[in-house]
């Protein structure tokens, strides 16, 4: 086995074991791992974050889906250990910090976007990064966006209108949160178009 | 308060499940010790004999065990769960084989560690020696019987039926016209996102089991698990967590590895947990579809049926606990909205060296319906008429329902169709589609080089089969309304329609009432979720167990309003005088004076003490009276609802690579009530996708030794976004079933059932060439392509 050092600052704590920091939903955590431990693995049962789900352990269906340093990664097909450092946000950190739900959340809700719910934060986490790199996508770019996802209960059909809502959640969230900061200016806000 | 049912209201469910505090099997039970399995890398082989001794030095191994292991029932096979006279070489596998392996992925071994990783390691230490036998692979194999996958079982035939109503072959020797086809499906499989698994409890202190288990039926888990084990069902507790979909495969039980775990789990007395793999959920959980047919039918030069003769060969893998019901469907409901003349089926349903098949998703029903409408498309090829026009002159009247169709039905009960109106549905499909303006979009399309074709099926679905389910309701004294149904729930919204239809029954807001399913600890009787049953036979005795617990609200609150039952109504939760707000009492407060007390709990109970008043010349609780706001009912109707629908599509096909697009896809959906809505559209649009994989996409690419080539997402094409139809355009109508309280039937399986039938007829459509054999993809009609033009080079 390597040093720490050689592993790029990672500790070798006991024969096998990695003491490994991540950032998770805002919260620092160090925990202990094999290097052979999927983040999946790490998240769902070291962590206890069992949102995150594990629908094939080979990359295919984006069950797993987590943002590392707000890119949309397979945790499946990523070791714990590689991780290490990394700001990571899951399913259970996507709601607002007072507890409501998201955008991409409340759209799901509104446009009955789920069924047994097992693909759902996958989907969840893949359209906040979508969304962050195109806020205005068409119904094209929308499919796009779950270009990569598996569901077997929905068909998709309510999954590509809830990525259009939430697109428009967003946007209406954005000009509330404008006007907000322009009256907290005691600036007049402009009309709208 | 204005009705829930029929509202297409947002889910109540979702909220959790959004936060990603949904609690699936593998979310529970951290601390448990992990199972994995050492399975047969052979379609068939003999087991000569099993070395664990590298695996024993593995960290964390707790456990080891083979079939010398398991003692009692345990050793004995799984059992066959529905024995049916003409099953007549039923046979099912042990939970870990003895001395021979039948198909690839049966367990042999199972090995318990301190977590996954751990457990597989060992199990990868573990050698099995093995004789390899000659596999049978496919219908054709094993009908050939040239090897037998059961020494025992002659000809591969596990059993045998034929059903007949009338006299089919003199019909069709009489007949001016007749027609033969041959037609093939292929395998596919459930394949929901969560696989099987399963976690088991021993309680050491009170010698009681629970489990935890993805499954579809947890009152069937229950009795199967407590009878291997030797417990009383008393004594065990199955609950099923939240499940990551089902669609079929999840109502076998008990799976190997549900008898296993627990019983490991109460002999280590320490929890133990199973949670399945991708791979095996590929290999070693169950498939379906794969039958080849054979049909004769006899008409008249108007189209109209007189006689049909159907032979088919049904694929049922190595075992059969599910019995002989896929191809029983098949059989019965291929008949669709026809009157098909007189009519004789004969099937064999036989073993091959494969995962066993039990019901997927519309059940034997798609291999039906496509046997019906490729018929029914050849008759119209035959006289030259349009397709719709074949079909209407066969279909079922709504003046002839009920209409007996003189078979029996997979309950054992006679084929009777409840209501239906399939002229109506056609005609709103017609329109929906655009069928009569097709042929100018066809030839506008062949103007600028496309190739487009259109398609039809049509589909009757038995629903809502019994025997019978129950439900609870209960007022909780804070006006909380508690409801318990035994059957499970994978994602269909039962908790949404459930509250929606008690919302209505008992006059109680919908976001007081809370929906417990599939929990043996809350309701102990249950048959399970298969059939389009939940919302038929649940929803029916949910709106009964409502109405109990209504009438006795009434009942309580009369007597302390002193005033006549007659004059009272529940709304928004307050009992009160119909139209007088003011003499209200909230229904919580109803149940604390339904429970007559000794001892006050909180304010509101002491109107319900000894010393607070009533009525001293009567005892407390009346004679026959119980204490409580309460119902329980069960619902058991004499015969299933019939759903119906007719799906149309429209493809363009490449002329030059031969891929297929959707154009658009139609569906006209009749069942019955609708409770919400939205929810039956998302049934409808999952179920057309997985329509649109089984005829496009997935099979089972099992070689000839009995291998499955494509065991992974890779390689199976399960369909994403990119697959299915931008739109899926849906019209309802709504024709009551005369059989259950809320004129309901079930919705469940309808989306996919006509798929392979319809694309079929789009694509035979589109290309002139004669579809007889499903799933087709691109490379498949680009060798129909070649094989027309004599093998000429393109
Ligand atoms: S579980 Fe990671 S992609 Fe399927
Ligand atoms: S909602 Fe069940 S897999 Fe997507």
């Amino acid at each position: 086995m390597a040093s720490a050092s050689e592993q790029g600052g990672i500790t070798q704590s006991s024969p096998g074991l990695f003491d490994i920091s991540l950032i998770v939903n805002g919260a620092p955590q160090a925990v202990r791992v094999p290097a052979r431990r999927l983040l999946s693995d790490c998240l769902r049962h070291d962590l206890r974050l069992t949102g995150t789900h594990v629908g094939c352990e080979h990359g295919v269906c984006g069950a797993c889906t987590v943002l590392v340093d707000g890119v949309s990664v397979r945790s499946c097909l990523m070791l714990a250990v590689t991780a290490d450092g990394a700001r990571i946000t899951t399913v259970e950190g996507l709601t607002e910090p007072d507890g409501t739900l998201s955008a991409v959340q409340q759209a799901f809700a509104d446009c009955h976007g789920l069924q047994c719910g097992f693909c759902t934060p996958g989907f969840l986490t893949t359209i906040t990064a979508g969304l962050a790199e195109n806020p205005d996508p068409s119904p094209d770019q929308a499919r796009e966006i779950i270009g990569g996802n598996l569901c077997r209960c929905t068909g998709y059909q309510n999954i590509v209108q809830a990525v259009l809502r939430a697109a428009e959640l967003r946007r209406e969230a954005g000009l509330k949160r404008e006007a907000g900061l322009t009256r907290e200016a005691g600036l007049t806000p402009e009309a709208g178009p | 308060m204005t009705a829930m049912f029929g509202e297409p209201i947002a889910r109540l469910e979702d909220d959790r499940l959004l936060r990603g505090n949904g609690a699936y099997l593998d979310d529970l039970g951290h601390d448990a010790l992990a199972a994995a399995f050492v399975r047969s890398p052979h379609a068939h082989a003999r087991v000569l004999g099993v070395d664990v001794a590298d695996a024993l030095d593995v960290d964390g191994l707790v456990a080891i065990y083979t079939y010398e292991d398991l003692p009692g029932r345990i050793a004995e096979p799984l059992p066959l769960l529905i024995p049916h006279p003409a099953l007549t070489h039923g046979r099912t596998g042990y939970p870990l084989a003895s001395d021979e392996v039948n198909y690839v992925g049966e367990p042999v071994v199972m090995v318990i560690a301190r977590d996954r990783y751990l457990a597989e390691d060992a199990a990868e230490r573990i050698m099995v020696d093995y004789e390899p036998l000659p596999a049978v692979v496919g219908v054709d194999a094993a009908l050939a019987a040239e090897h037998l996958v059961h020494p025992d079982v002659p000809g591969n035939v596990a059993g045998h039926l034929v059903q007949s109503n009338g006299d089919a072959a003199a019909a069709i020797a009489a007949a001016p016209r007749t027609l033969e086809l041959h037609l093939y499906i292929e395998r596919s499989a459930s394949t929901p996102l969560e696989g099987r698994g399963v976690l088991a409890r021993w309680d050491t202190e009170s010698r009681r089991l629970r489990i935890w288990t993805s499954t579809q039926t947890s009152t069937g888990v229950r009795a199967a698990v407590a009878a291997k084990l030797e417990l009383d069902l008393a004594d065990v507790d199955v609950i099923t967590p939240d499940v990551g979909g089902g669609f079929g495969v999840k109502i076998v039980h008990p799976w190997p590895e549900e008898v296993l775990v627990p019983w490991a789990a109460r002999l280590l007395r320490q929890p133990v947990k199973f949670t399945e793999d991708r791979i095996e959920h590929f290999v070693a959980s169950a498939h379906e579809r794969g039958q080849r047919h054979q049909v004769r039918v006899g008409f008249d030069d108007d189209g109209r049926l007189l006689g049909l003769d159907v032979r088919f060969w049904h694929d049922n893998g190595a075992y059969i606990p599910y019995g002989l019901i896929v191809p029983i469907i098949t059989s019965t409901q291929l008949l669709g909205p026809y009157k098909p003349g007189a009519y004789r089926v004969e099937f064999s349903s036989l073993y091959t060296n494969t995962v066993i098949v039990t019901p997927y998703r519309g059940a034997g029903r798609p291999q039906g319906v496509f046997v019906m409408e490729r018929t029914m498309d050849a008759i119209a090829a035959a006289l030259g008429l349009d397709r719709t026009v074949v079909r209407e002159r066969n279909f079922i009247q709504p003046d002839e329902m009920p209409y007996d169709q003189g078979l029996i039905f997979q309950d054992g009960r006679p084929l009777i169709y409840d209501s239906g109106d399939y002229p109506a549905v056609l005609a709103r499909l017609k329109a929906l589609a655009g069928w009569d303006g097709f042929e100018a979009e066809r030839a506008a399309a062949a103007e600028q080089g496309r190739r487009l074709g259109i398609g039809l099926a049509c589909y009757v679905e038995g629903t809502g089969v019994g025997p019978y389910e129950g439900a609870h309701v209960v007022v909780e004294t804070s006006g909380k309304v508690k409801v318990a149904t035994g059957l499970t729930t994978q994602g269909q919204g039962h908790q949404t329609v459930f509250a929606q239809i008690v919302a209505d029954e008992l006059g109680v807001p919908i976001g007081d009432i809370e929906v417990v399913t599939g929990d043996t600890r809350a309701f102990g009787y249950a048959v399970g979720t298969f059939a389009s049953r939940a919302a038929v036979m649940s929803g029916s005795a949910v709106a009964l167990a409502a109405r109990a617990a209504r009438a006795k609200a009434i009942r309580v609150a009369a007597a302390a309003l002193e005033a006549s039952p007659d004059d009272l109504e529940i709304t928004g939760g307050i009992v009160q005088i119909k139209g007088d707000p003011e003499s209200g009492i909230a229904i919580g407060t109803v149940a604390v004076l339904s429970n007559p007390l000794r001892y006050a709990f909180d304010e509101a109970a002491q109107a319900a003490t000894q010393f607070a008043g009533g009525d001293i010349g009567k005892p407390p609780v009346a004679d026959g009276d119980e204490p409580g706001i309460e119902g329980r009912e069960y619902f058991s109707p004499l015969r299933s609802t019939f759903a119906s629908g007719m799906h149309a599509v429209v493809v363009e096909t490449d002329p030059l690579t031969a891929e297929i697009r959707i154009v658009r896809y139609c569906v006209v959906h009749d069942c019955g009530r609708l409770i919400n809505p939205r929810i039956v559209e998302g049934q409808i649009h999952g179920g057309v996708a997985q329509g649109v994989g089984g005829a496009l996409y997935e099979r089972m690419a099992y070689d000839e030794t009995g291998q499955l080539q494509n065991a992974s997402f890779m390689d199976f094409l399960m369909p994403y976004v990119s697959e299915v139809p931008a739109g899926i355009e849906i019209d309802h109508l709504e024709t009551p079933s005369p059989l259950n309280p809320l004129g309901i039937k079930g919705a469940g399986e309808a989306g996919v059932i006509p798929g392979a039938a319809v694309f079929a007829a789009a694509i035979e459509d589109a290309e002139g060439i004669a579809i007889t054999s499903m799933p087709i993809s691109p490379s498949d009609l680009f060798e129909l392509r070649l094989s027309r033009r004599g093998d000429r080079a393109v």
